[in-house]
């Protein structure tokens, strides 16, 4: 049988780097084809060619059997390539049924054509069980909906070779479990899904086919059925990686944080936080589980001075922080700073580095005052010694520290902030998704920094949305929703339903 | 190997000189076409803004005044702020600095009156820019809108008050009394005569040492690093404990000083009285410098210097070429700051294929 999708030496580089290497493979009709690498390794640079948003500098692309350019989405659309991107183009004040029809409206009049699109969204609905109602507005629609909307506009567009990005990095365990059904039910349809993920529990529940890449090239080609995650795993980092990493026994000590009550609304006097109670203890990781957005970031925004709570008390090493009597959080990161809070920020490029400082300059970031001489000047030549300690100790690559950071791969900057927060000496240390976009081989350097950290003593309150990490890192697991904490256990009651349920709001029991 | 990023030479030296000279090419073709020789006229304005040592000392008066601009303007820059006010400082600078000499130029000698009345004029162009600054920080205020807002308020006001309070009795100009001579800055000429006499006076090197502290300050200290950072990313800044309003406010506060201080010169070091719009543009030439000077105190003083050239020998040009209007400095002045400000990066994708293309070979 012809295949649906087929590269041929697909070779693409953005400046220095090779982004896609001499990559070839073909998807077959019909099937789920998975597309697994570590971050940078050419997963999403092969799918945009594929897409059209870029083109590639050399190779083919073949569609059932026909050599295609494709030099616009545009086009891939027209060729029946369909996307769902990680992040959802969706307008959020609009429809379902107007996002849809956005970009084919049909002529200038609307209403007629709305009316026949509105009957042709129910059917496709119906047909692949997607539980959507056309005429909700997208942002009363949870994420797993709005993900079935971005789908549905896929479908409506005759998409019948389908790309997912990431599609569970958003979704709780049940979300995802009824997104494999639909993938499995346009499988049956005849319809051609390539799964772009880094997770390799779902390529193996849900694939035929998987491609491993690495560093731009095809690292590995296999049958699922064929195939274990060990060894795609290995293939993925092209060594073998430790899949328990050392320890030592838990052994908490005197409770550094305590949380009680503490509650948290915005100005339209919705509930972010609500009676969130929480003890970290020295030398244990604390980790909060739950899908992103459910008052994870909020709580660690309070707890590192960057935002105040409406009401409650926090303890420290069980002296109440000071942020009682403020009407604006300014400067308060700094105060929380000096009490021995270090803070490793969940979106890095946002809160963590300063993308266009140096490494160097990004390695006091937060501790200015710290660096200076005697004439209130910075001490260039201590803050060099420390940057080429910290980038020697936590082996950042490049070891360059003039380079701006922004040049650094995602993992790099994340070894940047975790060695700048860690060596301030911290009593207590928020990390918030410390391997987000980082890749395999990082994730190992980083978790085994962050268990050092907590073997010495400190105590780790962690944000995870990635319940492997949850499960490597944590010695008390709290499960957050809806700005509540649902449950809470420690890491020998590991159970990923138990948590799933919790994460979806099941509430404690 | 490929480079997706222009090396700092590039960037520092290799674009401007190639967008100066874009704008000095189209300002060429100008020339031609009012009927004058580019080459000839080339020739007429270096004599006589850089050759002829008088020439020079206007050049360098001029540019004294767009130091402090540049300064005012890049400090805020720095810190993620476009003030386009800097010329309403400079005019309100001049006011804080006449009603410190109008009150003290008969009763204090030179080595005070002249302290006093800086320190009126950063007073003054600093209150004027803390309340744009104060209204961004505290209340959102858009700190473009509101500067310039406060650029024509400040010529508003400063009409009512000159005219009202400030001219002599019996006198038409509308312009305060001529200040006494312990509030003159002293001239360099004096000191170096091939200068001549010329206005060029201690300002300048008060515009030097200007540079140099705004070089350490933003690059060597930590309050320097929490203003860039702030320009920078003001999640991150906050993320690292800087506040940020505070730091708006004050980077405000101090662009307005050097707005402020910018008007020493052309009242202290020349006419010695305060005149109706006697800031003439310099504040909005501030910008042009600030953005072609890439807010470095090198490339600050550079451009000012080019554009106090421009100036001197744009008017000397004029006399010898009444082809040429004078306001056609007003036009090269316009076409560096589209060439070098607006379309700075008009060459980079060239210059990058040129860097990867000799690399390679």
């Amino acid at each position: 049988m012809q295949p649906a999708v087929e590269f041929r030496n697909i070779s693409k580089a953005f400046g220095p780097v090779q982004a896609n290497a001499d990559v070839s493979f073909s998807i077959a009709k019909g099937s789920i084809h998975g597309v697994i690498g570590e971050n940078g390794a050419g997963k999403s640079t092969l799918m945009s060619i594929l897409y059209g948003y870029y083109n590639a500098d050399s190779g083919q692309i073949l569609i059932d059997g026909q050599p295609r350019t494709i030099r616009t989405s545009h086009e891939a659309i027209a060729l029946g390539i369909g996307m769902v991107h990680q992040h959802f183009m969706l307008v959020e004040n609009m429809t379902v049924l107007d996002n849809v029809m956005l970009g084919a409206e049909g002529g200038f009049k609307l209403a007629a054509h709305r009316a026949e699109t509105e009957k042709k969204l129910r059917e496709i609905c119906a047909r692949y069980r997607l539980d959507v109602d056309p005429l909700a507005t997208i942002s009363d629609l949870s994420v797993g909906a709005q993900q079935r909307v971005e789908i549905l506009k896929q479908i409506y567009r005759s998409a019948n070779i389908l790309i997912l990005d990431e599609p569970t990095a958003v979704l709780t365990a049940q979300e995802t479990a009824s997104l494999f059904e639909i993938l499995r039910l346009f499988k049956e349809q005849g319809k051609t899904i390539i799964l772009i993920t880094h997770k390799l529990q779902e390529i193996m529940d849900i694939t035929d086919q998987v491609t491993v890449m690495r560093a731009g090239r095809v690292a590995g080609a296999t049958a699922t059925a064929e195939t274990t995650k060990e060894q795609l795993a290995n293939m993925m980092v092209g060594r073998p990686i430790q899949s328990e990493l050392p320890r030592g026994p838990y052994k908490p000590g005197e409770a550094v944080l305590k949380v009680s009550n503490l509650q948290l609304r915005d100005a339209n006097e919705v509930k972010l936080l609500a009676d969130i109670d929480l003890t970290v203890r020295a030398g244990e990781i604390v980790a909060i589980a739950g899908v992103s957005g459910n008052g994870q970031s909020e709580l660690m925004e309070i707890l590192s001075g960057m935002r105040l709570p409406t009401s409650g008390k926090i303890e420290f090493l069980g002296r109440e922080l000071p942020f009682a009597h403020r009407s604006n959080p300014d400067g308060l990161p700094a105060a929380f700073r000096l009490l021995g809070i270090g803070h490793v920020p969940e979106d890095r490029l946002r809160d963590g580095v300063i993308k266009g400082f140096s490494v160097m300059q990004n390695t006091v970031f937060g501790y200015q005052d710290r660096v200076k001489n005697r004439w209130g000047l910075f001490d260039f030549e201590a803050i060099s010694r420390r940057c080429a300690h910290l980038l020697e100790a936590f082996d950042v690559r490049p070891k360059d520290p003039d380079i701006r950071i922004g040049l650094l791969s995602g993992g790099n900057q994340q070894k940047v902030v975790i060695a700048r927060e860690v060596s301030a000496n911290p009593k207590l240390m928020l990390v918030g998704q410390p391997t987000r976009g980082v890749d395999i081989g990082t994730i190992e350097s980083i978790h085994t920094q962050l268990l050092r950290l907590r073997d010495e003593g400190v105590a780790i309150l962690l944000v995870s949305v990635e319940l492997e990490e949850v499960r490597a890192l944590a010695d008390r697991i709290v499960v957050m929703s809806g700005g509540r904490i649902t449950g809470e256990l420690n890491i020998d009651e590991f159970d990923t339903t138990r948590i799933g349920l919790l994460m979806g709001g099941m509430h404690k029991s | 190997m490929k480079t997706t990023e222009l090396p700092r030479w590039a960037t520092g030296f290799v674009l401007p000189v190639l967008n100066l000279l874009s704008a000095l090419l189209v300002a060429a073709l100008a020339i031609h076409l009012l009927g004058e020789s580019p080459a000839e006229s080339l020739t007429i304005l270096i004599n006589s803004a850089v050759i002829n040592p008088e020439g020079l000392a206007y050049t360098l008066f001029y540019a004294s005044t767009f130091i402090f601009t540049g300064l005012a303007v890049s400090v805020a820059m720095k810190a993620g702020l476009f003030n386009i006010g800097a010329e309403g400082q400079m005019y309100f600078g001049g006011l804080g600095l006449t009603l410190a000499m109008l009150s003290l130029d008969r009763a204090l000698p030179a080595w005070l009156l002249i302290p006093a009345a800086m320190a009126g004029s950063a007073a003054f162009g600093a209150a004027w820019a803390f309340l744009p600054g104060y209204l961004q920080a505290r209340r959102g205020s858009h700190v473009v809108v509101t500067t310039i807002m406060f650029n024509f308020i400040a010529a508003g006001l400063m009409n009512f008050i000159i005219v009202k309070y400030l001219i002599p009795e019996g006198e038409q100009n509308p312009a305060s009394r001529v200040f006494s001579q312990a509030g003159e800055m002293p001239r360099l000429g004096q000191w170096f005569p091939a200068l001549g006499d010329t206005p060029l006076n201690v300002s300048f090197l008060l515009a030097i040492v200007a540079l140099v502290i705004y070089g350490v300050m933003v690059w060597r200290s930590s309050w320097g690093y929490e203003l860039r950072a702030t320009g920078l990313n003001q999640h991150a800044a906050h993320y690292a404990g800087i506040k940020i309003s505070r730091m708006i406010i004050v980077a405000m506060i101090i662009s307005g000083a050097l707005a402020g201080l910018a008007a020493v010169n052309s009242i202290m070091g020349s006419t010695h009285y305060l005149s109706l719009n006697f800031p003439a543009g310099a504040g909005f030439v501030g910008i042009a410098i600030a953005l072609m000077g890439r807010q470095h105190p090198v490339g600050i003083f550079l451009s000012s210097v080019l554009f106090g050239a421009l100036i001197q020998g744009g008017f000397d040009l004029s006399l010898e070429k009444p082809n040429i209007p004078q306001e056609t400095f007003i036009f090269i002045q316009g076409l560096i700051i589209l060439f070098c400000g607006a379309m700075e990066n008009l060459y980079a994708p060239a210059v990058l294929k040129l860097i990867n293309a000799t690399r390679k070979g």
